[in-house]
């Protein structure tokens, strides 16, 4: 136990005298995990309540949600829009965050900070403002139109990733490139991309993830045969605590953990 | 590799501004077909933007730049057919070795067996034979730069660029490879235009020196008559250590603290001049002096040791003081040199240079 | 064939075509972003602006403040702003209370275990918020783990009413918001150089006035972007105060929703729309004058 004494920081404050501040720290970081984390084995609770520890071990819910074909149709909707959105989404947003920040146009600012609106703006207006242009456009409850929707609302994270990205790159590269004789695009496509590639699936993983958690936006624009998951879930939770969304829950904690670590792992054998 | 042609360069009116500032002020510049010509300046003096420019990285407002007969201030970088290194190499970490010197030849669809015999050809140039394979983040500084030079040339081209490729490199090692640089150019012959702001690099590599100044070309001149002949006082500024003497102009008579100078050479104009005094040429006179040699008397202020040399501040009678360098073997009269002595100083006519009192004439 | 005439009345060769050049540049790579700007200017500017016109229109068809008016008149009205406004400010105060610490701990952490220990925070971050205020809703209700294991302990006899109210929504919202709070903070902290608390220390301060001198301070940019963002978030925040509420806790945007849904009231919920987003970008604007706000965007994961 001598490392209690031992110097914390610079100012020679031991780890004794801080032992408040960890303690603090620990319980603030399993408030922030717990509740995220429990619902897993409350899942596999047999009793309506959803008891932590499960009193009884059981996959009804689980069983619950994959008999329940709207429920199934639901989760692959929010599949496939999380998937378009992701591939719609990356290269366009990739395309805007170079030819913004190479272009040394003043517009280029601007546009920035255009794109970026969706992340500043509170989401109930765009879901609102979006709702009213597809109603006109007869988008509502479409697949394609939640799609757009979604790429709207994904496009700041690729822009401020592959941004980030970009600014720490050391572009003589692609100088270097076009001096031996490559366009300006193979020398992007040859050089440049595969040195940002790891941004750019961490653009294209961020993507995947807004899309698929979103809710508001689904909530208006995704309707009908086309509802996506999260806004069934919402639905059944204005309602009553339904169990089976436990189960839905901990499937989602899982793909966004993957997602996540998927991220975490690229970035990091990066450097 | 053997020899490859060369294109002359011929720069006309380059003209670039950002803002109010002249980054480039009507330049003209030729490089002739195969020499190795260095853009000389300070930090700032528009050296690299016109190597830019020359590359096609940077877009004159103005001017006309040609390869041989070629107008190219129009084509773009990718089709202008130059060799170009880079200060920090630029080299592609994703690739290997042999990726990154066989890349211009893939773009330029040579076919892949002679991709590899050429990538050898070059490697083994720039003596890094067998390195083919490594990965660029196992290589030194100097390796690097040699990969980076085997890159710029393995496509043969006729005029190679270089910007301040060694300035990232430690002391021994850039001395080495200025040397190794020269013979390679040597050997391939191709039109060299090199960028640095370390005179005396410009000094060992160059068949001539452009000295840039504030986007203007100062002087262009091979390196002794850059160094014993400068065209202005920045120049002369610039390079080689330098103490400045005013001095009376009446015609073609100059004189100083009263006496008349022996000076071998006058500069153009009429105007008013200084006399420039590089300490290495200044003599430590004792007994008669030899013919041709101006002799300045003063008195020692301070002598300080660096080692291979000393440099020794004299008071001069008839005012400033100056510096004297020379050699510190000992048993010689300047090492027995004092604070405090006096001394007689002496330049020859040769080397008292007269240098015009507005520094920024151009040639 | 090289003499080249410098007289005549070239005295800037090129220089038009040079111009053309690096402005026809500039334009085509301002042109790889049209994808990007014309699906927002088409899918959610011109939109919103419609609404923004909307606003004024009354239930006649013509100009008309009405839909403004009857913001100011209502009482109702009154009372969401005051909820949104209240729950914004105490969700945003309870999180500098809890992140601050939390910020300055991982801080002080070497890498490798500040990368660990941040994966609490990236964790919620990045779980569906659905999913967070449903776990929060489990957890919180009458028999629910938090009641349960409360009144094992002793804390309290009877199941309290932890959800369904103010209590519930701000558990809710602080959980999901603080991440936001510490990770600009985190950032600013770690940008924080050493020399600065050791300079304070070799004066002779000792550490608790080397931090509210030297160190508090310097963090409180980026304390201040956190709470900015958190602020900013929960006023226009929907899903969690809308479970976790009960229909007692109804903010601005959960009136939005029930004007459009329930009324079908277009201009009522685009006025409303207009002075939310009003409100956000004036808070935004005066705090970005204080504060680069591209520091906190550009700082990348």
């Amino acid at each position: 136990m001598r490392w209690l004494d031992r110097p914390a920081g610079d100012t020679q404050i031991t780890h004794r005298q801080r032992l408040w501040l960890y303690a603090l720290a620990g319980i603030i970081m399993l408030l922030l995990v717990a509740p995220t984390i429990i619902v897993i084995p409350m899942s596999f609770s047999a009793s309506q309540y959803l008891e932590f520890p499960p009193r009884d071990w059981s996959l009804r819910w689980y069983e619950h949600y994959l008999g329940e074909p709207e429920w199934l149709a639901a989760t692959a909707t929010s599949l496939k829009a999380g998937l378009l959105t992701m591939l719609v989404a990356t290269p366009i947003g990739t395309m805007a965050a170079y030819g913004l920040h190479v272009s040394g146009h003043w517009l280029a600012r601007w546009l920035f900070i255009l794109l970026i609106t969706p992340m500043m703006v509170p989401v109930i207006l765009i879901a609102i403002g979006v709702f009213y242009a597809f109603v006109q456009l007869r988008m509502v409850n479409t697949l394609f139109g939640l799609v757009v929707a979604h790429t709207i609302l994904a496009l700041p994270l690729v822009l401020i990733v592959v941004g980030a990205a970009l600014k720490s790159y050391d572009f003589n590269q692609e100088m270097a490139a076009r001096s031996l004789g490559a366009s300006r695009l193979k020398a992007f496509l040859t050089v440049t991309l595969p040195q940002i590639r790891f941004s750019v699936v961490t653009a294209a993983l961020l993507a995947f993830l807004t899309s698929f958690d979103e809710v508001i936006v689904a909530m208006f624009v995704s309707g009908g045969d086309n509802s996506t998951l999260t806004r069934n879930m919402f639905n059944s939770l204005r309602d009553q605590i339904d169990p089976t969304i436990a189960s839905i829950s901990t499937i989602m904690i899982v793909v966004s953990s993957t997602a996540l670590v998927l991220a975490q792992l690229f970035g990091r054998s990066k450097s | 590799m053997t020899g490859t042609d060369s294109l002359p360069i011929s720069i006309a009116g380059i003209t670039k501004r950002y803002g109010e500032v002249y980054a480039l002020d009507h330049v003209d510049l030729e490089v002739r077909s195969g020499e190795f010509l260095t853009l000389l300046g300070p930090s700032g003096s528009g050296k690299t933007t016109l190597l830019m420019a020359l590359a096609g990285f940077t877009r004159p407002d103005s001017g006309s730049i040609r390869f041989g007969d070629r107008e190219i201030v129009l084509t773009p970088p990718h089709r202008r057919d130059v060799g170009m290194v880079f200060q920090n190499y630029a080299l592609f970490p994703h690739m290997s070795v042999a990726g990154n010197v066989g890349y211009p030849l893939r773009l330029r669809k040579v076919a892949k067996a002679e991709i590899a015999a050429r990538v050898g050809q070059a490697l083994e140039t720039v003596k890094l034979a067998g390195y083919g394979e490594r990965r660029v983040d196992q290589l030194s500084g100097g390796q690097k730069q040699r990969v980076a030079l085997a890159r710029a040339i393995v496509f043969r081209p006729r005029i190679l660029l270089m910007d301040e490729p060694l300035s990232a490199l430690d002391k021994q090692l850039r001395e080495h490879m200025q040397i190794e640089l020269r013979q390679l150019h040597e050997r391939l012959g191709m039109t060299t235009v090199y960028v640095t702001h370390d005179q005396r690099e410009a000094l060992t590599m160059s068949d001539r020196i452009a000295v840039i100044n504030h986007g203007r070309l100062m002087q262009l001149d091979a390196p002794r008559r850059i160094y014993d002949r400068p065209a202005n006082r920045f120049v002369a500024d610039f390079i080689g250590e330098s103490t400045f003497l005013d001095v009376e102009r009446d015609g073609d008579t100059v004189r100083f603290g009263g006496r008349g100078l022996d000076i071998a050479w006058m500069p153009e104009g009429d105007g008013a001049v200084q006399l420039l005094i590089r300490p290495e040429r200044l003599a430590l006179l004792t007994g008669d002096a030899p013919d041709g040699m101006n002799r300045f008397e003063g008195r020692v202020q301070a002598i300080v040791y660096q080692g291979d040399t000393a440099l020794a501040y004299v008071a001069l009678a008839d005012g400033p003081e100056v510096a004297l360098r020379a050699g510190t073997r000992t048993g010689t009269a300047f090492d027995r040199l004092s604070r405090g002595d006096t001394v007689t100083l002496g330049l020859h006519r040769d080397d008292a240079v007269l240098v015009p009192v507005d520094g920024a004439g151009e040639r | 064939m090289i003499a080249v005439e410098h007289a005549a009345a070239d005295t800037a060769p090129n220089a038009d075509e040079l111009h053309r050049q690096s402005d026809r540049e500039r334009w085509a790579m301002l042109g790889l972003a049209s994808p990007a700007v014309l699906t927002v200017l088409v899918i959610m500017v011109l939109p919103v602006g419609w609404l923004f016109y909307l606003s004024f229109i009354g239930e006649s068809g013509g100009f008309s403040l009405e839909n403004y008016g009857r913001m100011l008149e209502s009482k109702a009205y009154g009372r969401i702003f005051w909820t949104t406004f209240e729950v914004s400010f105490l969700t945003t105060g309870i999180c500098i209370l809890l992140g601050y610490p939390l910020a300055y701990f991982l801080a002080q952490l070497p890498r490798r275990a500040a990368a660990l220990c941040m994966l609490t925070v990236l964790l919620p971050f990045w779980t569906s918020l659905l999913v967070r205020t449903y776990a929060w809703l489990v957890l919180l209700q009458r028999k629910g783990l938090v009641n349960t294991w409360a009144i094992d302990l002793g804390l309290w006899d009877e199941p309290v009413a932890l959800v369904h109210n103010m209590t519930g929504t701000l558990i809710g919202m602080v959980h999901i918001m603080l991440p936001f709070l510490v990770l600009p903070l985190y950032g600013a902290m770690k940008a924080i150089s050493g020399d600065y608390v050791r300079a304070a220390a070799n004066l002779g301060a000792g550490p608790t006035a080397a931090f509210w001198g030297v160190f508090f301070p310097l963090s409180l940019p980026g304390l201040f972007a956190g709470a900015l963002i958190v602020f900013v978030l929960c006023l226009g925040f929907f899903v969690t105060p809308a479970v976790l509420g009960g229909g007692k806790v109804i903010m601005v945007s959960m009136q939005i929703t029930n004007n459009i849904e329930l009324f079908f009231n277009w201009g009522a919920a685009s006025a409303l729309g207009v002075v939310l987003l009003a409100i956000t970008l004036g808070i935004l604007l005066a705090a970005s004058r204080l504060l680069r706000l591209d520091a906190v965007l550009g700082g990348g994961h």
